[in-house]
């Protein structure tokens, strides 16, 4: 089998795998040898635990084998982004501070996954901190688009969404900020989900900005990324901003088609300067669901110009009070022979922060600092306020909003680096989803005529993930984007 | 708000970041650049609007006020760049 167990959904290999055609630790061998084979190509693991991920497979043989305690994840094996603590294993968050760091316990959705019998066996690049849009911000080494290698997989979980499109794992773990799931999704070809703030626990996840941050499922089908979130999400006691609700069956809201849903399409959302091609795919997409039934109507939220300059705020200000943990005392690097404390802080944190981490925890203690905090921390909170409002308002009038995930397809590497604030504004459709704290979901509706894919964005209500698969599944079953492969 | 050389070096010292005079130089470009970029958001007039502190309306549950012992302190100090006694060993502090 080999090879072909790699681009097999978790539905298939699932089945494979209890009809006992295939044993977990075949699946997870033939993954690994696709790895070795050709992640140096694109570069999307920082560290293969193929140690602990062997006994993980077989103990999820063993589970197989007494047909006990079974699930839909059992022995699939499972990407993690390398911002996600596990234990014995480097966690790094991409950043030269962490760079000798090792896990000492599980994250919860680590914890979770390993319940569920699945194989967690590799830590996947990422921006420095989940910091950027392109992972070009890893201190360790770039990944590369496999759709074109001369192209970035976006970010920040650009190895997530790498991963999965290359066939290394079926299912990867990512985390979203301001669109670190949903972009690179897009860019990639794969279904990136953003859930709901707070339906999914963080404990264990290296914070950025805990406002915003949320953990999701990377995968090559809406339902396969229903499966992975009902399996990753929860209460958990460990995490305060955790929610206690039930967490239903996702997968099965796939089926359920979009007649009578009402899409709500916003104005703002289709701008001057979005690339044709991205506009055609996403219009494209628009008449098949209404095809199917949906009804589009047009709304409006009239606050997304400043969703950007709100975000960057907000984010920078959270990050610079999450990363003053680094500090050179009880983990992460610590500058050789420093004459006093003061002199271990800054040394430490000065030669084991990137230049793009530096420049947002500059600019988030600049907006807290004595004098300066109503006038933009705060103005940036009342703004969120309005962005907010603006979904409660349109979700009056529609039951999920479609738009484009992002303005182009996959940059090159070096297009936005140079600029910070150009990279920034190609987040611009999904930061406003994150500052409200919806949930959100990219699926692949297209490619342009260079092969690259675009993605469909759906949000929803809060806890309404069940719509995104909904709409995602019926558009998956009408087209076959999400069968395409990038060749390697 | 325009930010000058000196600022730049007062927020460093904020942040307990070191920084090179060329980083400096680049941090105050890029600054002043998106202090531009954000003071778009004093066109709308947020006099009546609160600020958002959760985007999802959420209790902070309580747990019994029990301890609970999740840590030796063996593997709290796994990673610790220096250690002694069982303990984080640091520069003097207090002279």
């Amino acid at each position: 089998m080999g090879a072909d167990l790699c681009h097999l959904s978790i539905g298939e290999l699932g089945a494979l795998l209890r009809e006992k055609k295939v044993s977990a630790s075949e699946v997870l061998e033939a993954h690994l040898k696709r790895v070795e084979t050709l992640d140096p190509k694109v570069g999307a693991f920082l560290h293969v635990n193929a140690e602990q991920a062997m006994a993980q497979a077989r103990h999820a043989q063993e589970l197989l084998d007494g047909g006990r305690g079974v699930t839909a994840l059992t022995g699939i094996p499972v990407g993690i982004k390398d911002v996600i603590v596990m234990d014995g294993t480097p966690s790094t968050a991409a950043s030269r501070i962490l760079s000798a760091f090792k896990g000492t316990y599980d994250a919860t959705v680590v914890r979770k996954l390993h319940a569920a019998g699945a194989v967690c066996f590799g830590k996947l690049n990422m921006d420095e901190f989940a910091m950027g849009s392109s992972t070009e911000n890893s201190s360790v080494k770039k990944t590369l688009n496999p759709w074109d290698l001369d192209c970035v997989p976006g970010g920040s979980s650009g190895g997530s969404a790498a991963a999965v499109a290359a066939g290394f794992c079926p299912v990867s773990i990512g985390s979203d900020t301001g669109g670190s799931i949903r972009q690179p999704a897009a860019f990639c070809g794969v279904v990136g989900l953003k859930p709901t703030y707070g339906r999914v626990s963080r404990f264990g996840v290296i914070a950025f900005a805990s406002s915003l941050d949320q953990l999701g499922p990377f995968a090559r089908t809406v339902a396969d990324a229903a499966h992975l979130l009902e399996f990753m999400s929860g209460f958990d006691d460990l995490d305060s901003t955790s929610v206690d609700r039930p967490v239903p069956n996702y997968a099965a809201a796939a089926d359920r088609g979009v007649k009578g849903l009402r899409l709500g399409v916003p104005k703002e959302y289709f701008i001057d300067g979005m690339d044709a091609e991205v506009e055609a795919a996403v219009r494209g997409a628009l008449a098949e669901l209404e095809k199917q039934g949906a009804k589009l109507v047009e709304v409006s939220l009239p606050h997304t110009k400043y969703a950007v300059a709100t975000y960057y705020i907000v984010a920078t200000a959270e990050a610079s009070s999450n990363l003053a943990r680094y500090d050179g005392v009880r983990f992460g690097h610590r500058a050789k022979d420093p004459k006093d404390i003061f002199d271990l802080y800054v040394r430490s944190r000065g030669e084991g922060f990137g230049p793009e981490v530096k420049r947002r925890i500059m600019l988030g203690t600049f907006c807290l600092s004595s004098g300066y905090y109503d006038a933009y921390y705060r103005k940036a909170q009342q703004l969120r306020w309005l962005i907010r409002q603006d979904f409660l308002e349109a979700f009056k009038t529609c039951d999920a909003i479609v738009s484009p995930v992002t303005p182009t397809a996959a940059f090159r590497f070096g297009e936005k680096a140079a600029d910070p604030i150009q990279m920034y504004l190609s987040d611009i459709f999904t930061i406003s989803c994150n500052l409200a704290g919806l949930p959100g979901v990219s699926v692949p509706c297209g490619f342009t005529s260079k092969s690259l894919p675009v993605g469909l964005q759906v949000l929803a209500r809060h806890f309404a993930e069940e719509t995104l698969v909904q709409v995602g599944g019926a558009y998956e079953r009408a087209t076959d984007w999400h069968k395409r492969r990038p060749a390697l | 708000m325009k930010l000058d050389a000196a600022h730049v070096r007062k927020i460093a010292q904020l942040a307990r970041l070191s920084v090179t005079d060329a980083e400096t130089e680049a941090l105050l470009v890029h600054m002043n650049r998106m202090l531009d970029y954000v003071a778009q958001l004093s066109e709308v007039d947020t006099s009546k609007v609160p600020p958002l502190e959760h985007a999802v309306e959420m209790d902070t549950p309580l747990r019994d006020d029990e301890p609970v012992r999740k840590f030796d302190a063996s593997r709290g100090l796994e990673n610790a760049p220096a250690a002694e006694l069982n303990m984080f060993r640091v520069p003097k502090v207090v002279e």
